[in-house]
């Protein structure tokens, strides 16, 4: 025969009182639940983040590259190792974060949104139109236009105003060579360049954040240093929509803003073009917009910045780290009025 | 329950200070705030949050410090309207949150992003107003949660405590008024949270000026 279980002590027994009010008690905890649930996710909903977009780009026709840069022979054993302002061998940033962690304001104004919204940009087919003080004005197809120069991969920092930095490996070609082709006249002093207008494509044009389309320029010895490059892609694939696709401009010792993405037209000028962040705040964002440790934004210091992916800050340096190659285009100017 | 088990039924225990019927409500408001602290350090943890974590965790506390002022000072508007008694109780805890998202906000600014770097730290308040306009929020919120039990409102009188108090709205203020500085242009979300506070401030000038006029009457 099988012996009952024994009896439960006295101490388990539910007391009678809350025993009658068990449905009150069950109420109470549903409340709880879908009080805290309803309060928890709102809360998350309303200042937490969503998934990183997943981000894939086309490889880049082979026969656009430049061939692989010979070897430079190795330097003799014990002397100074070349200096070679193209390629930073500094750890470069992962392709995920260069390509999820972006200001194109015309895809969305967090960080993350270019990236989910970069899908209306078609940057094919395309078309770059130059105008201006240029003896061959002109329209041309940018397939056409990415076959004038084969493109060179320059390995670069790149330095936000908002005080991030990455280092990016862009595929482009040099800015001053395309200027030569179009051949600028005498009276030529500066390069404006603007991203395409299409709030179809570019959904954010329908705010007034900034004018429309977003504008920049350079002085015309600016645009034609050896290291100002238009860029048509990075990590050997073709730029993704958020990083500017098809075209854009990368100015290694200026503040990131100055590298105005998609690029339509570009227009040689007499005098200084407006640019978009200068008309949006010109106390804070200069036409130079050289970096500038020296230099505070008028909010926040300039001294150090994050390298996407550290967790300390390092110091800012001077032109970005470029002085030696471009600190004497600015030899006579005032880089506290000139910033 | 092993405690409350032990009761008899003769002798039921008696009911903790804001319990009864909506027992569960500061609770269930204490845990849902606390939700998406938990979730960012999840985040946190697994390498999730983005190309800069630092600035997107600084981001999230201090909106989330923001959004439960905000909540906490429209509890009272919220009883005015309706009538209801029970935005009134969870007014301390969403206060108390709203601090603790400040204090996080603050920890990670001076642990993480400036590395305890106090010189560079004092330099950011004295010369950057905007994080001069965070601290001095910070800073005027200390009063506030240290008064905020109710040994202290018996101690300082509830006149006086009320008076204090009021700071909440200066602190509130200034939050919004960080968070303008801190984004490059677009300021339409610290707009929204702006129109909120002003809403908020309306409903209890209006009751004010009625009460005046109904005593007067």
């Amino acid at each position: 025969m099988r012996r009952l279980p024994p009896p439960p002590p006295s101490s388990e027994i539910t007391p009678e009182a809350r025993y009658l009010r068990r449905r009150e008690i069950l109420k109470s905890a549903g409340l709880f639940v879908g009080t805290a649930a309803a309060m928890g996710t709102g809360l998350v909903a309303l200042t937490g983040r969503g998934r990183r977009a997943n981000v894939t780009a086309e490889p880049l026709p082979p026969e656009l590259l430049a061939p692989p840069a010979s070897a430079t022979p190795p330097a003799p054993s014990g002397s100074p190792a070349v200096r070679n302002p193209f390629t930073t061998d500094e750890p470069r940033t992962p392709y995920e974060d260069v390509t999820t962690y972006n200001n194109y304001y015309e895809l969305g104004l967090d960080k993350e949104d270019p990236a989910r919204n970069a899908k209306t940009l078609k940057p094919r087919p395309w078309t770059v139109v130059f105008e201006g003080e240029i003896k061959k004005p002109q329209r041309v197809d940018i397939e056409t236009l990415l076959k004038w120069f084969p493109l060179e991969e320059r390995v670069y920092r790149m330095r936000c105003v908002e005080t991030w930095s990455m280092v990016i490996p862009w595929l482009g070609f040099p800015l001053g060579k395309l200027l030569e082709r179009l051949e600028p006249t005498s009276r030529a002093k500066y390069v404006a360049f603007n991203t395409l207008m299409d709030p179809e494509q570019l959904p954010f044009q329908l705010t007034d954040v900034l004018e429309w389309p977003y504008r920049e320029g350079l002085r015309l010895d600016e645009a034609m240093h050896p290291l100002t490059i238009l860029a048509a892609g990075l990590y050997g694939k073709s730029l993704p929509g958020q990083n500017g696709a098809p075209l854009r401009l990368v100015v290694p010792w200026k503040y990131g803003f100055k590298g105005v993405k998609s690029i339509v037209r570009i227009a040689l000028v007499e005098k200084e073009p407006e640019t978009s962040w200068h008309m949006a705040a010109p106390r804070e964002y200069g036409f130079y917009a050289n970096v500038n440790p020296a230099v505070a934004h008028p909010r926040w210091s300039q001294a150090m910045e994050r390298r996407i992916g550290d967790l300390e800050k390092r110091p800012t340096l001077p032109f970005n780290g470029y002085a030696e190659e471009v600190a004497h285009l600015y030899a006579d100017m005032d880089l506290r009025m000139y910033y | 329950m092993s405690t409350s088990a032990i009761t008899t039924p003769d002798k039921p225990a008696a009911p903790r200070a804001g319990a009864g019927k909506l027992g569960w409500l500061v609770p269930a408001i204490v845990t849902g705030g606390l939700f998406p602290a938990v979730v960012l350090a999840a985040r946190a943890a697994r390498g999730d949050l983005g190309a800069n974590p630092i600035a997107e965790a600084m981001n999230q506390l201090g909106l989330l410090a923001l959004v439960h002022l905000v909540l906490s000072l429209a509890a009272t508007p919220l009883q005015i309207v309706t009538g209801w008694k029970w935005p009134i109780r969870i007014r301390k805890s969403l206060g108390l949150l709203g601090f603790f998202y400040v204090c996080a906000h603050f920890l990670v600014y001076a642990l993480v992003d400036q590395s305890l770097a106090l010189r560079a730290i004092l330099e950011d308040i004295t010369k950057r107003p905007f994080i001069l306009v965070g601290f001095a929020a910070f800073v005027l919120l200390l009063p506030l949660a240290a008064t905020s039990t109710a040994k202290a409102l018996k101690r300082m009188g509830f006149a006086r405590w009320k008076r204090l108090h009021r700071l909440a709205y200066v602190v509130a203020i200034l939050g919004v008024v960080h968070f303008v500085m801190r984004v490059k242009k677009d300021v339409t979300e610290p707009a929204i949270y702006g129109a909120v506070l002003a809403g908020l401030f309306l409903i209890r000038i209006m009751d004010g000026v009625r009460k005046r006029g109904n005593k007067r009457g």
